[in-house]
């Protein structure tokens, strides 16, 4: 299972307490992760990523294992950490702003 | 008794204020999207319990939320509470944010690019909804001014919207940003007249549709914006800041623009400036009495660059003429030391009599007057800054 830290405002929006977990077929990907997170929660489409482009919205970033993937390729590989659930995928609004 | 409904949508979160219709005391409630910039929250005149509002992020995008029962449960469109969240086939559902331009060739609207700042071409990109006006008679049925401008409709109750590109064929690559971004904030729909609907961009100007959206004319002529555009008297490109009508004068308009206040007595097809005795004409909101078709109500504001009150003064300027001469009405509002804004959608009038007026600040205070505007009084003084106040009377 993957795991997905949403931000306060996404975790409201999809009604959701804590971490998630996503059940993801195939390869572990940046897209396969967002595919099966709006397949289960279709209120965050468009929040994360815009819905007829696909790409990450610019104040939006991903990091996983105290590294930021945020401009990584979405269809690049994800850790092998998080892949095994061992870390989690997280989503996270940019500072800008406070 | 009737009652009255506020909808006030605020920097962090909407509210929802509660009074008879004494409209001595009120109840709050809220906030609701606490922490998301709530823009505009509107009710159904065909069903005042079916409310929708426009919760937005620079971060996480567009969300409508859309509520059934007055207020006190929210759901976004398309995935109602205690529904599954996909549809049968396993697809998802919950498409109430999505809105995209229309670019496809059965229309032959291309999405082509309007000017940038420095009076480059720039693409269209959608960032967010101002303004939601629900239809006069059918509670699904909704309309959505966004930014960069364009009109959208949802015939769902909110649910999937398309976009009445049309519109974008009036001039569309002559249309630019103001200061708070291109967007369409106003709709103004016409009772006697369903086919008939009028809306205005910042910095576009106004534009009318006699064939329920799908072809627009623009309707500026008479319009001067000296200081602002090339062609003083262009045909678009005229940075108004809200158009108002009476329902039962669908002829007559009332407009603040960016400087000016202006009423045309023919739909928009020319304009004539009333801003008579006014300190200054230059302002956001523009409303008219509920009972008084030549009564109408601005807050002037000191300039572009100083969005404040006039000597810090926070004055209601009431025409019972139509515009030209004014009244200054300030009992009640802090007459030293006021430095607030009020803006494009944050005021408005209610339907009893005597007539109820509503106006939210930047600093966040939301000012209520039961007689016509000759007083006024605080319901709350410390909300995050008001982007809009709606009121609804409930029998």
């Amino acid at each position: 299972m993957i795991r997905v830290v949403l931000p306060a405002h996404l975790r409201t929006l999809a009604r959701v307490d804590g971490e998630l977990k996503l059940d993801v077929k195939g390869p572990v990907t940046q897209r396969t992760v967002l595919d099966a997170l709006e397949a289960h929660y279709p209120m965050l489409r468009g929040t994360i990523r815009d819905h007829v482009t696909q790409q990450r919205r610019p104040f939006v970033r991903f990091f996983a294992c105290e590294e930021d993937l945020s401009h990584e390729s979405q269809d690049a590989p994800l850790p092998d950490a998080v892949a095994t659930g061992a870390e989690p995928f997280l989503i996270v609004g940019a500072m800008a702003g406070g | 008794m009737s009652k009255i409904r506020l909808l006030v949508g605020t920097r962090k979160g909407a509210f929802i204020l509660t009074s008879d219709g004494t409209r001595r005391q009120w109840d709050v409630t809220g906030p609701h999207f606490g922490g998301w910039e709530m823009y505009h929250l509107k009710g159904s005149p065909a069903e005042p319990n079916r409310l929708y509002a426009s919760q937005t992020s620079s971060w996480f995008g567009q969300i409508i939320q859309r509520s059934d029962d007055g207020g006190k449960t929210w759901h976004q469109p398309g995935t109602p509470p205690g529904e599954p969240i996909t549809a049968p086939d396993g697809s998802p559902k919950g498409e109430s944010n999505k809105f995209v331009y229309d670019s496809s060739p059965e229309t032959g609207k291309p999405l082509t690019t309007h000017q940038w700042y420095d009076g480059t071409q720039h693409p269209w990109e959608f960032k967010r909804v101002w303004h939601l006006e629900p239809s006069l008679n059918d509670p699904d049925t909704v309309y959505a001014g966004v930014e960069d401008a364009a009109l959208f409709v949802s015939k769902d109750g909110g649910q999937n919207w398309q976009e009445l590109s049309g519109l974008r064929s009036a001039k569309g690559h002559l249309w630019q940003p103001g200061a708070g971004g291109m967007c369409l904030h106003t709709i103004v729909l016409d009772r006697s007249n369903p086919r008939r609907m009028f809306i205005a961009i910042s910095a576009a100007g106004v534009f009318r549709t006699d064939d329920g959206g799908k072809t627009w004319l623009p309707a500026n002529r008479g319009l001067k914006s000296k200081y602002e555009l090339p062609d003083p008297d262009a045909e678009v490109g005229h940075c108004v800041h809200r158009i108002a009508m009476h329902p039962s004068r669908p002829n007559v308009l009332f407009m603040q623009k960016h400087w000016d206040v202006l009423r045309s007595d023919n739909a928009g097809e020319s304009w004539h400036k009333v801003s008579g005795n006014l300190p200054t004409d230059f302002g956001f909101p523009i409303d008219v009495h509920a009972h008084e078709p030549d009564t109408i109500y601005v807050i002037p504001i000191k300039s572009d660059s100083e969005h404040y009150p006039p000597e810090g003064k926070l004055r209601v300027y009431r025409s019972r003429m139509g515009g030209n001469e004014w009244e200054a009405l300030t009992k009640g509002l802090p007459q030293r030391d006021c430095y607030v804004n009020v803006l494009r959608d944050a005021m408005t009038v209610d339907s009893l009599d005597p007539c109820g007026l509503y106006f939210g600040t930047t600093g966040g205070q939301v000012y209520s007057s039961a007689d016509g505007g000759d007083s006024w009084t605080p319901i709350v003084r410390d909300f995050p800054a008001v982007f809009s106040v709606e009121v609804q009377v409930l029998s």
